[in-house]
């Protein structure tokens, strides 16, 4: 948190309080703690399991609660090709999940259909949901995931979380400021 | 018993209803016609020991008749002897009879084919779409099928568009060059 810092006056509570924005707070609270839906639908899902396991930890960035519940989760991991059969279920499942919330496409095949030009396969997943990370690779390396989890996490701190969250209280604050 | 022998011993017993026998590469391969195929199965399976069904496969010759071909791999366990038999179908008649009582494995390779080739079997006991969804309403594998797809929608059930194929389609082309050459890509054909 940049723009962090401790009060620094003489009292019982120094060191106890810091200064930042309600944005800034809100952002370092999400980013650091993203629970993951795993969309596994192909061999990239391998890899999303390799992120997840020793060697790789995608716990050191707060994501490795991975909820097999759409309900608990904030960014859906769509790994894997995603067929046309699939495809309304993941739809549904991104429906399921609460606001705020986050799509990474994960590797050739959610993000474009990769190499399925097919009559099967959705040409990526984006025509379906709002992605906020495209994953280059077939299938990413586990280190390409955790380059694009800290993409999110950047791309989180500089949301205006308040604002998004509760407009008609900030238009309120707004009006009696002014 | 070996591959030679067991159609020996079905040509005695199925005089005349056996046509173009095979041989390549120690796989035989004999064609029969569709109303003998029960018959013939049932025979293989109980009287030659064929106690395995490997696989079923369907080809489309599309523009020449009869259309279709359907092909049952045999092999028995006992005799480690492989056995094709090969039948054509028309597409008007587009249906055959299930052989999934004989081997219970056919009754997904028949429900695959049925599937993609829209060839039925009668007194299947499920003949269900297996990969793609019920109310689909194409047959992929089809000869006149485009390879980029048909546009198709069913409410809350799945959905396809064209799938675009610019630059041609992604695929590999069959060569000694090395791995990086080999890659499939779009490639104009």
């Amino acid at each position: 948190m940049a723009e962090t810092h401790a009060a620094a006056y003489d009292s019982k509570i120094e060191g106890n309080v810091i200064f930042t924005r309600l944005d800034a707070a809100l952002n370092w609270v999400r980013k650091n703690s993203l629970w993951p839906m795993p969309m596994g639908l192909a061999c990239c899902a391998i890899e999303l399991m390799a992120a997840a396991a020793s060697r790789f930890d995608i716990a050191r960035f707060g994501a490795e609660v991975m909820r097999f519940s759409p309900r608990q989760c904030d960014v859906m991991i769509v790994a894997g090709t995603v067929t046309y059969k699939m495809a309304l279920a993941v739809k549904r499942i991104y429906e399921q999940m609460p606001e705020p919330k986050w799509v990474i496409a994960m590797g050739a095949c959610a993000s474009t259909g990769g190499m399925y030009r097919s009559y099967a396969v959705l040409q990526g997943i984006d025509q379906l949901l709002p992605v906020d990370v495209y994953i280059s690779g077939c299938p990413p390396r586990p280190e390409a995931l955790l380059a694009g989890l800290m993409k999110l996490q950047e791309k989180i701190s500089r949301e205006r979380a308040f604002r998004n969250q509760k407009p008609e209280l900030v238009e309120k604050l707004e009006e009696m400021l002014a | 018993m070996n591959s030679q022998e067991a159609i020996e011993s079905l040509n005695k017993s199925f005089e005349g209803k056996l046509q173009d026998k095979t041989e390549f590469r120690g796989e035989t391969t004999c064609t029969i016609s569709a109303i003998d195929l029960r018959d013939i199965a049932r025979f293989c399976r109980d009287q030659l020991s064929f106690d395995y069904l490997l696989d079923i496969t369907s080809i489309d010759n599309f523009g020449e008749e009869p259309r279709f071909e359907v092909i049952y791999h045999l092999y028995s366990m006992p005799h480690a002897a492989y056995l094709r038999l090969k039948l054509k179908i028309s597409e008007e008649l587009g249906a055959i009879e299930t052989v999934s009582d004989i081997w219970p494995t056919a009754n997904w390779h028949e429900r695959e084919i049925y599937d993609m080739m829209g060839i039925k079997f009668d007194g299947h006991p499920d003949l269900r779409r297996i990969l793609m969804w019920d109310g689909y309403p194409y047959f992929p594998l089809r000869k006149d099928f485009p390879l980029a797809g048909l546009p198709s929608e069913m409410p809350d059930v799945a959905f396809t568009k064209i799938t675009p194929l610019e630059g041609g389609p992604f695929v590999t082309i069959p060569s000694t060059a090395g791995s990086k050459d080999r890659e499939p890509r779009a490639r104009e054909l």
